[in-house]
């Protein structure tokens, strides 16, 4: 089964045009089964046109209606990017990857408060997207150092998830979907909704989470684990010489007012039985421990 | 990006919040003539900086004479503030701001900010306001109450009278507050603001509520749609390294340690400094180069971190995805030659182009030690840093 997106899966470019749209989606097209996923690109001035062989329509309903595709991701520049998701919302698609980074947080505001009353999945935004190795990747990670496999992993960064990854394919052990969930203060799917999704899926065997400062997911995600989780959990969290009141990178990544510290989210996930390391270089280690 | 005070007030008046009358001023001078200006006698002397705790650092003195004020705004202008929310070096004093005295009947406590678990802003209220509100959140956190802020209906008349009824302040201050906290809102909405907060907002003795003081931050991604916020800006309240880095999209936060990192990626920047830690190790900063570094990008990465005396190792450790390692490469290569450095330097490429990029850091020449993995670099630095600390 795999989580969220597969070989069939089928999806829209919503930024096909810009530089960084056309770059990953040559990237993304070209990646298993890719040809066939990427079906349809979104850009209001240009419809009628192509990019490498992918029809172009003016709105996302349009491309939806042509192609079939439920899926959609954006790289369009970010006074925009909010604007984007709300047609991607609007078109009742499933899910929306929103990859651009540094939309104001008022804009994302409004956004999640309008998608309460629809189906839509948001990943993102500010993430590196979602893979499915050896089936589909949408986003900008690089696809060749997964291997399909049965560990799921979720993290709120790019790099880092890489990382997380290279480690577990030293140990021999390939994934079966990989999310990054980005790295902003209001972000749609967080880890909490991520594991449900891994719990419930039989190509998932356990979960590699990574976390960050700032905020509470992965505490709440802990906390959801110990009730409900049938998987073993492994987790590392980043941050723990991070000073207090100091932004690091990410705009939801900052300890303010004494909450959100990286020793308190590795207390939380301890206790709620999650095996974490504090080592960000034993990631895949561990992970390899909990294998039954 | 953060504000003063006075620019904060002059917001707040616009958008119809009651505050005390007040002058800017630059010079012992300008103070003098401003507090003769604003008439009475009795005024306050507040330094400007954008850290709060400035009170109990004796940057902010009451007045009852021209004299004081003069003798004050002396002392004040040009002193360093050391306040919990500064660094151990404080802030030196540039700006002041001359208010009008008032008389306090009672304080209270008024914050609004984004609250990422239930995607609002929250507005925060206290009866238990002034300049241990910190202690009063972390001692009785019920002393606190909230309001979750609809988006599409803003802070409606039902959720201010909660709040009036919540921090039971008087019913002659009630319809006052009312307005104040709706303006509130609407300068938080309108302005991209991620923080404001009043503190104290007070009753005064004649049953009129005034904000005191007031802090705003804003998002800096909205800047582009606010070009007289933007302007607002105060440089010299800001790390000339950081605004150096900025200006070359670089991600830097100056830390107290030893080893400098050079990262891409805020996670895996994060998680290097975690590690250097972990094996011994002191971090001296936070880097991030971002998803598209270049050669000229990496080089001015490299004079960030050497800016710093107290550097002794420098860890680059590289993830290639959309970056490739030997671009990153032939940029260290680049920079090392740029800036003749004599530091231990280790690097750890893996990803895109790696291979090639061990093989530019190779026939370089130049003394670097590539290390095979993140431990391995992190012990490396470690152990590099520490033989220099005693050499």
């Amino acid at each position: 089964m795999t989580i969220l997106i597969n070989q069939s899966t089928r999806v829209m470019t919503q930024g096909i045009t810009g530089k960084t749209g056309q770059f990953h989606t040559r990237k993304c097209v070209d990646y298993a089964n890719g040809k066939n996923c990427f079906v349809a690109g979104v850009n209001p001035k240009k419809p009628g046109k192509n990019f490498e062989h992918i029809p172009i329509y003016a709105t996302v309903k349009e491309a939806k209606q042509a192609t079939g595709a439920s899926v959609s991701v954006i790289y369009v520049p970010p006074p925009f990017a909010a604007a984007a998701i709300d047609e991607a919302v609007d078109a009742e698609l499933d899910l929306v990857i929103c990859i651009t980074e540094g939309i104001p947080v008022r804009d994302m505001l409004r956004t999640r408060y309008k998608m309460q009353e629809h189906k839509t999945l948001l990943i993102g935004p500010n993430c590196p997207g979602i893979i499915t190795p050896d089936e589909i990747k949408i986003g900008i990670m690089p696809g060749y150092i997964h291997k399909k496999g049965n560990v799921g992993v979720v993290s709120r960064s790019g790099t880092l998830t890489y990382e997380a990854v290279a480690q577990l394919m030293e140990q021999g052990l390939g994934q079966s979907t990989c999310i990054g969930i980005g790295g902003d203060p209001i972000n749609g799917l967080k880890h909490l909704d991520v594991m449900r999704l891994f719990n419930d899926d039989n190509e998932t065997d356990a979960v590699l989470m990574v976390g960050e400062i700032g905020g509470s997911d992965e505490e709440d995600c802990a906390y959801w684990i110990r009730n409900n989780m049938t998987k073993p959990v492994v987790g590392f969290i980043a941050g723990v010489t991070a000073p207090q009141g100091k932004r690091m990178g990410h705009a939801g990544a900052i300890i303010s007012g004494g909450k959100g510290t990286a020793q308190e989210k590795l207390a939380v996930m301890e206790e709620c039985g999650i095996k974490v390391t504090r080592n960000p270089a034993e990631m895949g280690k561990l992970l390899k421990s909990v294998l039954r | 990006m953060k504000i003063h005070e006075y620019q904060a007030k002059q917001l707040l008046r616009e958008f119809g919040v009651a505050v005390l009358e007040g002058i800017a001023c630059f010079s012992v001078d300008e103070a003098v003539e401003a507090a003769r200006k604003l008439g009475g006698s009795t005024w306050v002397v507040k330094a400007q900086i954008h850290a709060g705790g400035r009170g109990k650092g004796g940057g902010v003195k009451v007045a009852k004479s021209l004299n004081e004020v003069k003798q004050y705004a002396g002392e004040i202008l040009g002193m360093t503030l050391v306040t919990h929310q500064t660094d151990e070096r404080g802030q030196i004093v540039r700006r002041l701001f001359i208010e009008q005295g008032a008389d306090i009947q009672k304080e209270f406590y008024i914050g609004m900010l984004v609250d990422r678990s239930s995607q609002r802003v929250c507005l925060m209220a206290s009866s238990e306001g002034g300049m241990n509100i910190e202690e009063v959140a972390a001692r009785t956190p019920d002393k606190i109450y909230k309001v979750f802020i609809d988006p599409i209906d803003g802070l409606t008349d039902q959720d201010a009278d909660d709040i009036i009824r919540m921090i039971d302040i008087s019913q002659s201050g009630a319809s006052e507050i009312r307005i104040l906290l709706q303006g509130l809102y609407k300068l938080f909405d309108s302005t991209d603001a991620l923080l404001i907060e009043v503190n104290p907002l007070i009753l005064t003795t004649d049953n009129h509520v005034l904000a005191l003081d007031a802090k705003i931050n804003f998002d800096d991604n909205a800047l582009f749609r606010h070009s007289d916020i933007a302007a607002l800006r105060d440089l010299d309240e800001e790390d000339p390294v950081e605004i150096e880095a900025s200006k070359h999209d670089l991600s830097y936060v100056p830390l107290d340690g030893n080893i400098g990192c050079l990262v891409n990626g805020a996670g895996l920047a994060m998680a290097t400094m975690d590690i250097i830690k972990l094996y011994g190790g002191n971090p001296a900063n936070f880097l991030d180069v971002g998803g598209g570094a270049t050669s000229e990008k990496v080089t001015e990465a490299f004079k960030l971190m050497l800016c710093n005396t107290k550097l002794r190792a420098i860890l680059v450790n590289i993830f290639g995805g959309i970056m490739k390692c030997d671009v990153i490469a032939a940029g260290v290569v680049a920079a090392a030659r740029e800036v003749k450095l004599t530091m231990p330097l280790v690097v750890r490429l893996e990803g895109t182009n790696a291979d090639l990029g061990k093989k530019i850091l190779t026939e370089s020449g130049l003394q670097i030690l590539l290390a095979r993995n993140m431990g391995d670099a992190a012990q490396h630095a470690v152990t590099a840093a520490a033989r220099r600390e005693q050499s």
